[in-house]
C-alpha cells in the first residue's frame, strides 16, 4: 500500500516536471533551439500572475491578463531578437536565449519585486478524502488537480501540433527555414505563436509550482528539473516529455524510498540525472526523439 | 512541315503572348560585390525560361530576387498585373513555388508530409476545426491528400511515400522537392539547378518531368542550370548572365551561336 502511494505521488509530481519540459519542447520543435530562458519565463509568468492577484484582480482575469503579457513578450522577442537573426547558426540563437534568461530574470524582479509571494489558486494541498475512504490511499488533492490541468494542456498541445496546419507549419519551420518560407509559411507569425504557446505553458507551470513552493526566484531553477526529462524523452517529442516526466517522477520517489537508505538518503535530487545518462548510452535521441538520420 | 517547324508551332500554341512576370532593371549588391547589374527580362505565360551562366554569374541571386529572399537596391518586379517586391511567403501564396540548389527539404519528415507542406496555404479551415477533425475540415484534409497523391503518382515516387526524406538518395530527394513545389499548384515554378549532382539517367527523368509539368498543367517554368546541353534541349528562351550582367536573351539556337556567350563560357580576357 505504501509503495503504491509513493508510486502514485511520484507519477503526479512527474506530471509537473512534464509541464516544465513541455515549454522547452515547444520551442525546440519550432526552432531547433534549446531555450535557456524557459525558467525565467516561468518566473516572470508566476510573478506577474501573483502580483495581479494581490492587486485584487479575480483569478481568471489575472490568468488571462498574464497570458496577455506573455503574448506581448512573444511579439517583442520575435520582432527584436529573432527576426534580425534569421538564418544564423543555431548556436547564436542559443546564446541569445542565455542573454534573454538574465534579462527576463532581472525584468521580472525589477517590475515586480524579489520577495517571496504566497500564491493561492483555490486548491488545497490536503489528502483526497474520498479516495482515502475508498482505498485508504493518501494522495494530495492538489497533485491530482494539477495533474489533470497539465494533462488537459498536453492533450490540446499535441492535437494542435500533430493534426493541424499550424502544427505542420511548426514542424516545417524547425526542419528548414528557407524551405518553410518557400512553401508560404510566414516564419515571423509561427515564431510568435510558438513563443506565446510556451509562455502559456510557463504560466501554468509557474502557477502550479508557485502554489507549492511560493512564487520566488528559485522558481526559475525548477527548469533544471526539466533537463533529465528532456534527455530521457527526447527534445522534440511532446509525448516523450510526458512519459519521461512520469518515469522520472515515479522512479526518483521509489529510488529514494528503496535505494536511499543504503547510500544514506538524498538520492532524489540526482537520481533523474543518472537515469537520463543511462538512456543516453542506449538511445542518444531519447526514448521518443526523432530518429537521427545520417547519410555518409 | 519540317520537324523543327512542327516543334515551333507546338511551342507557339503553348506559350501565350501574355507576360506573366517581368523583371526590371534589377541591381543587387552585397557590400562591394555587385551580384546583379541592371538585369531586365520577362517571362511569358506558359513558357520554359532558362537562366544560364558560368559559376558566380548571379543566377541564384536572380532567382532569390524573384521570390523575395533578397530585396534588390534598385529595380522592381512586375507579376500578374502588379508591380512590387514580395517576401518569400507572400510569393508562395501568389502562386510562385521554388526548389533550391542545395536541397531544402524537411529531412525528418516523410515524403508524404514534405509534399503535404506544399499545400499548407491551400488549407483554409481554422485550426480548431482541424483539431476536431470534423465536417468541412475533414473533407478539406482528404481533398488535399488526394492532390498530394496525384503529385506522388505523377513523379513516380509511390514506393517512398512513407520514407523519411533524409534517407533517400540525392536524386530522389530532388524529386521530392519538386513534388513539394508542385503540390502548391504554382503558376510560376522556379527551379534552381534541378539537375545538379545527378547521373545521366536521373537527369533524363528530371527533364521529362519538367517538360510534362509544363505540358500537362501549363505551368510556367523558370529554371537555372549551368549545364548548357540540358537547358538548350528543354527551354523555349534563354537568358545568359555573366558577372551579374545580362549578355544574351534569345532562343536556344541563337544563344548557342552568340559570340558573347561562347566567350563567357570558354573564358576570354575581359
Amino acid at each position: 500500500m505504501f509503495v503504491l502511494e509513493v508510486f502514485i505521488s511520484g507519477l503526479l509530481s512527474g506530471v509537473m516536471y512534464s509541464l516544465v519540459a513541455l515549454g522547452f519542447v515547444l520551442i525546440f520543435k519550432a526552432s531547433g533551439v534549446f531555450n535557456f530562458a524557459q525558467g525565467a519565463m516561468v518566473l516572470l509568468a508566476a510573478l506577474t500572475f501573483v502580483r495581479f492577484i494581490e492587486m485584487g484582480i479575480p483569478l481568471w482575469l489575472a490568468a488571462i491578463m498574464t497570458f496577455g503579457v506573455m503574448i506581448v513578450l512573444a511579439i517583442f522577442i520575435e520582432r527584436f531578437l529573432l527576426r534580425p537573426l534569421v538564418n544564423q547558426p543555431l548556436i547564436t540563437l542559443f546564446m541569445l536565449t542565455i542573454g534573454l534568461n538574465y534579462f527576463l530574470e532581472g525584468l521580472a524582479q525589477a517590475v515586480w519585486d524579489a520577495e517571496v509571494h504566497g500564491l493561492d489558486i483555490g486548491i488545497e494541498d490536503v489528502p483526497w478524502v474520498g479516495l482515502e475512504q475508498a482505498t485508504g490511499l493518501l494522495i494530495s488533492m492538489f497533485d491530482v488537480i494539477s495533474a489533470l490541468i497539465a494533462m488537459g494542456l498536453v492533450i490540446i498541445l499535441s492535437i494542435v501540433f500533430n493534426k493541424t496546419k499550424v502544427g505542420r507549419a511548426l514542424r516545417a519551420v524547425s526542419n528548414d527555414h528557407q524551405a518553410a518560407m518557400s512553401v508560404g509559411i510566414p516564419l515571423n507569425r509561427i515564431w510568435v505563436i510558438v513563443w506565446a504557446m510556451s509562455g502559456l505553458v510557463a504560466l501554468v507551470a509557474g502557477a502550479l509550482w508557485g502554489t507549492r513552493l511560493g512564487v520566488q526566484f528559485s522558481l526559475s531553477i525548477v527548469a533544471l528539473k526539466a533537463l533529465p526529462v528532456l534527455i530521457l524523452g527526447g527534445f522534440n517529442s511532446i509525448m516523450g516529455a510526458i512519459v519521461a516526466g512520469l518515469i522520472i517522477g515515479a522512479s526518483e520517489k521509489l529510488g529514494e524510498v528503496f535505494l536511499g537508505p543504503y547510500v544514506g538518503g538524498g538520492i532524489e535530487s540526482f537520481f533523474p540525472y543518472v537515469l537520463a545518462m543511462m538512456v543516453l548510452f542506449w538511445r542518444p535521441q531519447g526514448l521518443f526523439g526523432d530518429v537521427i538520420i545520417e547519410r555518409v | 512541315m519540317t520537324a523543327t517547324e512542327e516543334i515551333q508551332s507546338a511551342a507557339d500554341q503553348r506559350i501565350s503572348d501574355e507576360v506573366l512576370m517581368s523583371v526590371r532593371n534589377i541591381r543587387l549588391s552585397f557590400g562591394g560585390v555587385k551580384a546583379l547589374r541592371d538585369v531586365s527580362f520577362d517571362i511569358a505565360k506558359g513558357e520554359i525560361r532558362a537562366i544560364i551562366g558560368p559559376n558566380g554569374a548571379g543566377k541564384t541571386s536572380m532567382l532569390n530576387v524573384i521570390n523575395g529572399v533578397y530585396h534588390p537596391q534598385e529595380g522592381t518586379i512586375f507579376y500578374k498585373g502588379k508591380t512590387g517586391l514580395m517576401k518569400p511567403h507572400e510569393a508562395a501564396t501568389k502562386g510562385i513555388s521554388r526548389t533550391f540548389q542545395n536541397l531544402a527539404l524537411f529531412r525528418g519528415m516523410t515524403t508524404l508530409d514534405n509534399i503535404m507542406t506544399g499545400r499548407n496555404m491551400k488549407i483554409k479551415r481554422n485550426f480548431l476545426w482541424q483539431a476536431l477533425r470534423w465536417g468541412p475540415a475533414q473533407r478539406e484534409e482528404s481533398e488535399n491528400r488526394e492532390a498530394v497523391e496525384r503529385v506522388i503518382g505523377f513523379l513516380e515516387i509511390e514506393s517512398i511515400r512513407k520514407t523519411p526524406v533524409g534517407r533517400l538518395p540525392y536524386g530522389l530527394q530532388k524529386r521530392v522537392e519538386l513534388g513539394r513545389a508542385l503540390a502548391a499548384e504554382p503558376e510560376l515554378l522556379l527551379l534552381d539547378e534541378p539537375m545538379s549532382g545527378m547521373n545521366v539517367e536521373e537527369k533524363e527523368d528530371m527533364c521529362r518531368f519538367i517538360l510534362d509539368v509544363n505540358d500537362e498543367f501549363g505551368t510556367t517554368i523558370c529554371l537555372i542550370e549551368h549545364d548548357m546541353s540540358v537547358v538548350m534541349d528543354i527551354s523555349d528562351r534563354v537568358v545568359v548572365l555573366d558577372y551579374g550582367s545580362k549578355i544574351a536573351d534569345d532562343t536556344p539556337n541563337e544563344v548557342r551561336a552568340n559570340q558573347a556567350v561562347i566567350d563567357a563560357y570558354l573564358g576570354v580576357s575581359h
